[in-house]
């Protein structure tokens, strides 16, 4: 996408805070946005709580491991050991 | 390549069951939480699961090291996927952002209804806790691309490149799907959290 405005507005901030959060914005837009940001304080939130998103993502913790879901795969494994 | 289960292959392939059970705890639960965002039910999950476990153990001779451990782990949990059913990424509906969304900026781009800030607490820990809970609740709500893209990328910390290859879509898509994902993720946890 090419801006031909100088300023960013909020609605085209928002578009690229995607690739500014992959920190593949190109140089030009990153300076564009980031001034967008110093002055704004609704992107500033938006951008901050798409960190928030992407932070708690990673720390997403997967259900415990089932005690019979282990044993069962381990009975595999010994069967497939015995053949 | 830095590989954080190479000893525990190592010593798989010597036969040791104690590595088999490590890897097992290691990873059983993320394949059921990754095969869960490409199958219909968490049965097909479990025997898609049980498969690859099974497709582990019978190829791990052809495991070369090209890529981890973990890569080739996740490679044949989506092939056994898609054979158990689990839909071509050419199927997956376009869904793009809310529809609602446009409605927060007005005719000159700017937010007239802009995000509200989420908390003032200033315990980060348990703010980040909380949130990764209610990213969890809420994972089964994104699309089915985008829900895979997210998983595999945020949740489990896949490069874009082996996304890419796991799934068999392009950059473009892969770029494009992540950021509905993240997006709308954050539309859903901001329901929660700050508006209402």
């Amino acid at each position: 996408m090419v801006l031909r405005r100088r300023h960013v507005v909020c609605r085209e901030a928002v578009d690229l805070i995607a690739d500014y959060l992959d920190g593949s914005l190109p140089p030009r837009d990153r300076r564009r946005l980031e001034a967008h940001l110093a002055g704004c304080e609704h992107c500033t939130e938006y951008l901050a709580q798409m960190r928030t998103t992407i932070e708690a993502a990673g720390r997403v913790e997967p259900d415990d491991l089932a005690p019979e879901a282990l044993d069962e795969l381990t009975e595999l494994y010994r069967r497939w050991r015995a053949d | 390549m830095s590989d954080a289960d190479a000893a525990l292959v190592l010593a798989l392939r010597a036969g040791d069951e104690g590595a088999f059970t490590t890897l097992v705890r290691r990873y059983h639960a993320r394949l059921l939480r990754l095969a869960a965002t490409m199958v219909p039910t968490p049965s097909v999950a479990e025997e898609v699961v049980q498969d690859t476990w099974l497709a582990v153990v019978r190829g791990l001779d052809r495991f070369e090291g090209r890529s981890t451990f973990k890569t080739w782990l996740f490679r044949i949990l989506v092939n056994r996927a898609r054979t158990a059913g689990a839909r071509e990424p050419r199927t997956w509906s376009l869904e793009g952002p809310e529809e609602g969304f446009e409605e927060r900026f007005d005719a000159g781009g700017h937010w007239q209804d802009p995000p509200v800030q989420w908390t003032d607490t200033v315990d980060d820990r348990i703010v980040a806790a909380d949130v990764a809970h209610r990213v969890k609740a809420h994972l089964a709500e994104l699309p089915e691309g985008q829900r895979q893209v997210f998983v595999l990328r945020d949740v489990e910390g896949v490069g874009a490149a082996e996304v890419c290859d796991l799934l068999g879509i392009t950059q473009g898509n892969q770029r494009v799907l992540l950021h509905r994902a993240r997006a709308r993720m954050r539309d859903i946890l901001e329901l929660e959290m700050g508006r209402g």
